[in-house]
């Protein structure tokens, strides 16, 4: 295939760099909104152009637990799940990455029932922020597939060696179609060499995998762990850059907009950023000083980088898309205060919580946002946090 | 092989690649029957197993009773993992990744993962056809974790969350059928075993290993612990199960039933009942309910062979 612009369903891109990537084994179970990525793998297979094994498992606990295996052997491995799916797959996501598994997977972000909702935010993968996976957040089409490319270089690197999610907004990223540099297989080639796990399962060089722990010896294996995922980030970075100066587009864990010494600073994650950025331009043509920070690596936090980005801002208004219930508001939040807390110089934080089960959010919604989080800021709020649209 | 008798244990192997040393319970019937499994596996094998007793006693970290490839993930997923496996090898074997060496892909797992929590995940690697072989270590019980019920403990046996009480006889459920279910999805090959025939054991392990699709082996393991037997008895116990026909021993190869061993005469099931302290509450009127329900599946057997 020649490097060109096309334009394609987001869905179908990550298909195409799975098959770039030259996966293995892609072991997937159906559900919405992430089917379009599996319907097109299987295609691609059934086809002849991509030379894999499509597992078509019977459930979202035995997609990644093929996965497992698969990985264990020292086959490329990848998948796709949503909302529920993720759910089912919880206590072998920790699996993946206790056992060191650098399994690839897509996750069309979906709501969590009940009710039952098909449509996108971001609970399914906040319950899963503790699974010790690297966990990327993607803006639009591009990003995503990029990061698709980047997670199996990140987490093959023999320094890493961990499971990596690429996160993107079901519908709101997955049915769109974008314009998408697809590039040639030979750049890819380049970008990506052929996965060598050091210690697969070999009859040859026998060993024990996933064995049973003490509490002599538990507590030393989760502080490799964390070290471990800590320690990624460099490589991360590594990744970014060197796929920058290959293909000409460089990411960062955290992306400002007007945000160099800007007073109100809002933070969201995923596809909300691209229409938030329309707000920005909008409030700042009215001469309000305002900026927007997308956050894209979620796992390993980015703390230095956070600090950085809003060490000059006296409010920064955080927008979650997913809830915890009876909390201190959503995750992101949570973490960003918790991370500036301690800092001399930090700006007050706002949180809202919006966008939950597809609910859209407009330009004018968020200059709702932050005007309302300005307004707070200096009167303060009988709520921990806000839920932004609320019929009431 | 009767002929032999005498001569076949030389012919084993001597090695041992499940190792001495592990930390089960004195008697164990499971124990014996994975180190006459991987006998019979050889070194070419990658083992799968599920959680439960034999991955605890083997694999205390940083230690290992395994001279094969192995390995644990979780309960209920081994059906699945062993799918990774078998079709990750095919596929990089098929794309010249890996050197082209067939190897058996091996599931080891008790009843609780394959008659409950890990049924789906069986049957999904068995209706998609991968080339593996699924044993099933069946001590009748969550013997792990103390002794609780699971849909492979037999009708009036007592355990912790089935107690034998002042209203009830324990376990009110007959035995989950589940190398039936397994035949059902039309494999090659199921067999029942138990290592108190270890030749026919190992012979049938060694056959699911060698089939091409998707094979299981059923091995009736005594667990003194949780059936409150002397440890010494294992051997007899389990004889005892298949002479009583409480615990046929027989293979399906092709939809087709053969029995291994031909009992002319059952001996009552009392005699197998008696010698196990989770039966002891059983009163005559019970022990008579057991024997008629063991002579009717028997002759269903009988009829299936015929």
């Amino acid at each position: 295939m020649r490097a060109q612009r096309v334009g394609i369903e987001v869905s179908r891109a990550i298909a195409i760099a799975a098959k770039l990537a030259n996966v293995d084994v892609v072991s997937a179970y159906p559900i919405t909104p992430q089917t379009h990525i599996v319907e097109d793998i299987a295609e691609l297979v059934a086809n002849g152009e991509l030379d894999a094994a499509y597992i078509p498992v019977e459930s979202e606990h035995s997609a990644m637990s093929a996965c497992l295996g698969a990985s264990a052997v020292g086959a490329r491995t990848f998948t796709a799940t949503a909302g529920q799916g993720l759910e089912l797959m919880h206590e072998v996501l920790y699996v993946a990455s206790s056992m060191r598994l650098p399994v690839v997977m897509a996750v069309a972000n979906r709501a969590l029932s009940a009710p039952l909702s098909i449509w996108g935010d971001h609970s399914d993968v906040m319950a899963a922020r503790d699974t010790g996976w690297i966990q990327i957040f993607a803006a639009n089409g591009q990003e995503t597939f990029d990061s698709v490319l980047c997670a199996f270089r990140i987490a093959e690197d023999q320094r890493v060696l961990l499971p990596a999610m690429v996160n993107l907004d079901g519908f709101h990223l997955t049915h769109m179609i974008e314009p998408i540099y697809i590039p040639e297989q030979s750049e890819v080639d380049k970008f990506l060499p052929p996965y060598q796990y050091p210690l697969p399962l070999d009859p040859d060089k026998p060993i024990t995998m996933g064995a049973f722990a003490s509490p002599y010896i538990y507590t030393e294996t989760k502080k490799a762990q964390q070290v471990n995922l800590t320690a990624a980030k460099e490589v991360i970075l590594q990744c970014w850059r060197e796929f920058g100066d290959l293909f000409g587009r460089y990411y960062s864990p955290v992306e400002g907009y007007h945000c160099e010494k800007t007073k109100v600073l809002l933070l969201v994650m995923g596809s909300f950023s691209e229409t938030a950025m329309s707000a920005i331009d909008t409030l700042r043509g009215e001469g309000k000083e305002v900026g927007l920070i997308k956050l894209r690596l979620w796992r390993p936090f980015p703390f230095d980088e956070i600090r950085r980005a809003v060490r000059d801002a006296e409010v920064l208004i955080v927008l979650d898309r997913a809830l915890s219930f009876g909390g201190p508001g959503g995750p992101v939040c949570s973490e960003i205060r918790s991370a500036l807390y301690n800092e001399d110089k930090k700006p007050k934080v706002i949180g809202f919580v919006g966008g939950l089960g597809g609910r859209d959010i407009s330009p004018g919604g968020f200059k709702e946002i932050i005007n309302r989080g300005i307004e707070i800021s200096q009167t303060g709020s009988e709520q921990e946090f806000e839920m932004f649209g609320v019929r009431e | 092989m009767e002929k032999y008798a005498v001569f076949v244990p030389k012919l084993v192997t001597k090695r041992e690649n499940f190792a001495p040393g592990h930390r089960a319970c004195l008697g164990c019937g499971e124990a014996l029957a994975v180190r006459l499994a991987c006998k019979a596996l050889g070194q070419n094998v990658i083992i799968v197993s599920a959680t439960g007793c034999m991955e605890v006693i083997s694999t205390p970290l940083p230690y290992t009773s395994w001279r094969v490839a192995w390995i644990h993930t979780l309960f209920e997923n081994t059906g699945a993992v062993a799918s990774g496996i078998e079709a990750g090898l095919k596929v990089m074997t098929r794309k010249g990744e890996r050197p082209a060496k067939e190897i058996n892909v091996v599931v080891m797992a008790g009843d609780g993962g394959t008659s409950d929590i890990g049924l789906q995940a069986l049957s999904g690697a068995l209706e998609r056809g991968h080339d593996f072989l699924y044993i099933c270590l069946d001590n009748e019980a969550y013997m792990n974790t103390g002794i609780q019920r699971s849909s492979a403990t037999p009708y009036g046996a007592s355990t912790t969350t089935a107690p034998a009480g002042k209203i009830s006889i324990g376990q009110v459920t007959w035995k989950k059928n589940v190398p039936a279910i397994v035949a059902a999805h039309d494999v090659p090959y199921v067999a029942t075993a138990c290592p108190s025939y270890p030749f026919d054991l190992m012979a049938k392990v060694a056959r699911g290993a060698a089939i091409h699709g998707p094979a299981y082996v059923h091995i009736l393991s005594v667990c003194p612990t949780g059936w409150r037997s002397a440890p010494d008895l294992t051997i007899r116990i389990g004889r005892l199960a298949v002479e009583t026909g409480m615990f046929p021993l027989y293979e399906v190869e092709d939809g087709k039933y053969k029995l291994s061993i031909d009992l002319p005469r059952l001996r009552p099931v009392q005699d197998y009942l008696k010698l196990q302290g989770r039966f002891r509450h059983l009163s005559e009127e019970t022990i008579e309910e057991i024997q008629n329900r063991v002579n009717k599946e028997y002759a269903r057997l009988k009829e299936k062979v015929a």
